[in-house]
């Protein structure tokens, strides 16, 4: 950061990286989303419900939710070995228990549900950037769900609070804080902390990841929107039924 | 509406794909809100067929077991039509050959007799046009829009019927059969895409009628609760 404030990327401290998000991309999977976060270029994709296999693992009350996150070998500078690692088993397992609050998995039993997290290109923060193109390809997939997921993380760089961290800010920083959560519910599903912070420094750093978060969460249901309701034909008739019930 | 969303706040009693929070109606899913008095639900727009009891579902055969079939019935639970069902209460496995009725591969319309948490779906095919489906063409659909295809009280799907003079087999978990002339099975499987397609559409009836040559006019008289079908 130099002396005006600015980043390495030319942003102030409480500004996101450009974002872009897409639903709908994968057409043989059940639900799907695209999500180009800085330079992170992300898909997720939902199978299921569908039966589960193997069959000695299925639940009798409930889905069985399965999450991999993976990256592609072409997905940084130097080739990834495409085997998983053990960064990616972990990412795999928070994405899986970010996610899981805000499904009703009760409501599938004896099935599963696939998560499919591929990185195509990757910066910091994907793991965040990984549940929020998640939660929407599992909205798209037409699984019952409480809330939308959001992530959104923050760090400290050079002393300061910053939001969103690129790269170069993940490497170099003194620490990074990924959260998720549920916006309408207020509620967390994910909070890591790595580095460390001033017990001052971290409320800060999670009121930053509250704000961050809502605005990703805006672009996020306009995704969403965009895909189910653009053209205005649905959308209306939900006015012109809630406009009956009123007259 | 998307998952989250607050649909209405007040004294309303939460019906499908909606939760009451405090006073609050969410919705669960991606769909339409509908709102007929005190009753709030969502249409859903996407997701996979999970079967209810009393739908019609069109299956193939994927096994014959000992005392029944297991029919692929496009979801994640297998459906199972018992012997006693077809062969009637004197049914046994020593007296009966199953694959005398249905072998490996045979289509039937199907009725769920039953579905609850613990067990996968039973099938039945006692009723008026249920039974093995000899021959026609598959069309597989979203299920969600399998209620577009039908229109209401059936009006969409007679008349894709009578102006491409076949038979059309419409099962709730997204699978079509249509059997007829050449021709007929030609446009009416276009009309089906066709609702595939524009299912969210507004003028969903006229377009359709244009495509099948049929005089276009409006469905008949719509109750304001239906507001959501078309």
């Amino acid at each position: 950061m130099d002396e005006n404030g600015i980043r390495t990327d030319g942003r102030r401290w409480d500004e996101l990286r450009p974002l872009k998000i897409e639903v709908g991309v994968v057409k043989n999977a059940d639900g799907s989303a695209l999500i180009e976060w800085g330079k992170n270029k992300i898909i997720a994709a939902v199978y299921g419900p569908k039966e589960m296999h193997p069959k000695h693992l299925e639940l009798a009350d409930r889905a069985f939710l399965k999450c991999r996150y993976h990256m592609a070998p072409f997905s940084v500078d130097e080739r990834k070995n495409p085997a998983p690692s053990r960064r990616e088993i972990e990412i795999s397992k928070v994405i899986r228990e970010a996610l899981q609050p805000a499904l009703f998995l009760e409501d599938y039993p004896r099935t599963a549900i696939q998560i499919y997290v591929e990185v195509l290109q990757s910066d910091g923060g994907s793991r965040v950037a990984g549940i929020t193109a998640s939660a929407l390809a599992l909205a798209d997939a037409g699984i019952n769900m409480r809330d939308l997921v959001v992530g959104c993380a923050v760090g400290k760089v050079d002393g300061k609070i910053v939001l969103d961290l690129n790269d170069t800010e993940d490497k170099e920083g003194s620490g990074d804080l990924p959260y998720a959560f549920m916006p309408n519910l207020n509620q967390v599903t994910l909070l890591q902390m790595d580095g460390l912070f001033t017990f001052d420094e971290f409320k800060q750093a999670l009121e930053l990841a509250k704000v961050g978060g809502m605005k990703v969460y805006k672009l996020q249901r306009e995704a969403l929107l965009r895909k189910y309701f653009s053209g205005g034909g649905p959308e209306t008739s939900t006015g012109s039924a809630e406009m009956m019930e009123e007259a | 509406m998307i998952p989250g969303d607050v649909i209405v706040t007040g004294d309303y009693r939460p019906g499908m794909y909606v939760q009451r929070r405090g006073s609050d109606m969410v919705a669960l899913r991606v769909g339409l809100a509908e709102i007929v008095r005190n009753d709030v639900k969502v249409i859903p727009l996407s997701g996979a067929y999970i079967p209810r009891a009393e739908d019609m579902v069109v299956g193939k055969v994927v096994n014959v077991t000992g005392y029944g079939w297991e029919a692929d019935i496009n979801s994640c639970f297998v459906g199972y039509l018992p012997g006693q069902f077809v062969f009637g209460r004197d049914f046994s496995p020593s007296t009966h050959d199953l694959t005398t009725r249905f072998t490996v591969g045979d289509l039937m319309l199907a009725k769920i007799e039953a579905f609850d948490r613990t067990r996968d779906p039973q099938l039945s095919i006692r009723g008026p046009g249920l039974g093995k489906i000899p021959q026609g063409e598959i069309v597989k659909m979203t299920p969600m829009k399998i209620p577009r295809l039908i229109g209401r009280k059936g009006y969409m799907i007679n008349m894709i019927a009578e102006f491409s003079a076949c038979e059309i087999k419409v099962g709730q978990n997204g699978v079509v059969v249509v059997d007829g002339p050449a021709e007929g099975v030609r446009k009416a499987v276009q009309a089906i895409e066709l609702i595939e397609q524009e299912a969210h559409t507004a003028d969903l009836t006229t377009k359709v009628q244009q495509l099948l040559g049929a005089p276009v006019g409006p469905a008949p008289a719509a109750g304001p609760e239906n507001s959501g079908e078309q």
